[in-house]
């Protein structure tokens, strides 16, 4: 089953009947492992890792670090909800080291994602201190290499 | 008067030996020079991996070059990388070659090959070796002044060479069985009870069997039996494998023999005066993929697995019959249905619908009504060229 998974992995169009010929398992299988896994939330989504930049779009990124107070009971969870329900946090984790969470967040400007530190963010009860990195240029992204990438240079027939 | 470089001598044709002259151009090449010209060909004649070699092997690579790695190594190989090698053979088929004197770094498979067959031959001696077979076998022998003999391999039979057909074609003159499996062209595997059949023909007889094992780790579904790894067959096997294939490195150029000290002793004796040794930065980036590079060959393999599935699917699909092929990326459609010769279905395919594939009759006369493809390939290119050969297949479909 785990082949099904890999194979959507890498091409979330792929036909259950596509996914039968690269893997062996009957097309109706296929349809019937997927249909579970989206039901027990294992498939989140399917998504397009789409390059911005050469689309003329502006889009700006910031990572923040957030160092934060964890509560009785409840340690990092509670406050990382109050912050994963923002939709401009576009990936929330907690992190080992100098500060708690990081937070990937996206926006339109850099004055949007200022904006979302400073009075979204840093007020927050719980919240010690941020630090906001702004993302100057992305070189991958989801294992996908954005710019140049390898190529293929290999001749057209060999031995 | 000539333009400088031009040259209007005309050389005396015997200027080329006679064993040269005699030996037939690769038939993969022809193709090669129809295809140089032409634009928008999806090409499933290649031999070697579409990925690049994994970047930790290729970071090594630039590593030593950094640090002045940049001489000659000894005849053999860098010491590390055949104890590497030593190492790696006892653990995936439990055998123990002795890296000071039964292992050889070579440049590529296809060194091994060449320095295998003239450390061995004696004019005239045969060498028995299936057909179809990588083109090199036959051609090699031939200029190591052998002979070769070949065994018909049949679909039937899913292109196996068997101990009896071999039998039948020992004579006094018998020096050593050829084989290479898995197999370019047909993708085919023989599994262990097969394979010993073959190992007990060879000790009946006193031959010596080469083996070049390049696509060992290229299996789906069957496990890889090292031929010197069956009772008796260490020292009467001269073990050919190399790291062009698993590793993605067909560029970096390096193989390895292992065998009897005897036998390759001879090898490297001839390797010291012709090729000196194998270049230094391959054999630097083979010493970290043996270290750190199975979990690669693991995500390669798997991928192989999945586009040759939709590969063999495919053209059964499309009315072309297909034995399931179990290892290397080739597989081998038999394409007589269409009434047309191998080599007039590959131009026809190439020039109506821009897919490259290998007419199988470059393998041998009994490759003829089957063509070779790669399925080392992105699938989106597999599913296109599937496309386009079911369009062709329409149009040509007589019998």
């Amino acid at each position: 089953m785990k082949q099904i998974f890999e194979a959507l992995e890498k091409d979330a169009r792929l036909t259950p009947e596509q996914i039968s010929a690269m893997t062996g398992i009957p097309a109706a299988e296929v349809k019937k492992t997927i249909k579970k896994a989206e039901r027990d939330r294992a498939i989140l989504k399917y998504k397009t890792i789409i390059n911005w930049a050469k689309l003329g779009e502006e889009e700006v990124w910031a990572l923040v670090e957030v160092k934060v107070v964890p509560q009785r009971g409840v340690g990092f969870d509670a406050i990382a909800e109050r912050i994963y329900r923002f939709p401009q946090a576009r990936s929330v984790y907690l992190a080992s080291g100098a500060y708690d969470l990081a937070i990937l967040v996206a926006g339109k400007t850099m004055q949007e994602i200022a904006v979302f530190v400073s009075e979204k963010l840093a007020p927050l009860e719980t919240v010690q201190g941020t630090v906001t990195h702004f993302i100057l240029k992305k070189y991958k992204e989801d294992g996908e290499i954005l710019q140049g990438g390898e190529g293929i240079k290999r001749l057209p027939v060999t031995p | 008067m000539s333009k400088t470089g031009s040259t209007h001598i005309k050389l005396p044709h015997s200027c080329i030996s006679q064993k040269v002259s005699d030996i037939p151009p690769s038939g993969i090449r022809k193709f090669f020079d129809l295809l140089s010209s032409m634009e928008g060909v999806i090409s499933l004649g290649v031999g070697e991996p579409d990925f690049v070699t994994p970047w930790h092997i290729r970071e090594a690579a630039i590593h030593s070059l950094e640090k002045g790695y940049t001489m000659y190594t000894s005849n053999q190989g860098l010491p590390q990388l055949r104890q590497e090698l030593a190492k790696y053979l006892e653990s995936c088929c439990g055998l123990s070659y002795d890296p000071e004197n039964e292992l050889l770094v070579t440049v590529g498979v296809s060194e091994g090959l060449d320095l295998a067959l003239r450390a061995i031959l004696n004019p005239g001696d045969e060498v028995i070796m299936p057909d179809p077979c990588y083109v090199a076998y036959p051609a090699c022998t031939s200029l190591a002044g052998g002979i070769p003999v070949q065994v018909p391999t049949t679909e039937k039979n899913n292109f196996k060479v068997t101990a009896d057909d071999i039998e039948r074609r020992i004579t006094q003159r018998t020096k050593a069985i050829l084989i290479g499996y898995p197999a370019n062209p047909t993708g085919a595997v023989m599994v262990k009870e097969e394979l010993t059949q073959i190992a007990e023909l060879a000790q009946q007889h006193n031959l010596l069997v080469i083996s070049d094992e390049v696509y060992a780790q290229l299996v789906y579904g069957v496990e890889h039996t090292c031929l010197a790894s069956l009772p008796g067959m260490k020292d009467r096997t001269i073990l050919l494998d190399g790291f062009s294939k698993a590793y993605a490195m067909t560029g970096w150029r390096i193989g390895y023999a292992a065998g009897g000290q005897e036998i390759i002793k001879a090898m490297t004796k001839i390797h010291q005066y012709t090729m000196l040794c194998a270049p230094i930065m391959g054999q630097m980036a083979a010493i970290e993929a043996l270290k750190e590079g199975n979990s690669e060959v693991g995500t390669m393999v798997r991928e192989y697995d999945r586009r040759r599935r939709v590969m063999v699917k495919g053209f059964k699909n499309i009315g072309l019959s297909c034995f399931e092929p179990r290892g290397a990326f080739y597989a081998f459609p038999s394409i007589n249905i269409t009434g047309m010769t191998s080599e007039e279905f590959a131009e026809k395919l190439l020039m109506e619908e821009k897919v490259a594939v290998v007419p199988g009759s470059a393998f041998g006369q009994c490759g003829e009504g089957y063509i070779r493809c790669c399925y080392a390939t992105s699938l989106a290119e597999i599913q296109e060229a599937l496309k386009r050969m079911g369009r062709f297949m329409k149009r040509h479909h007589t019998r």
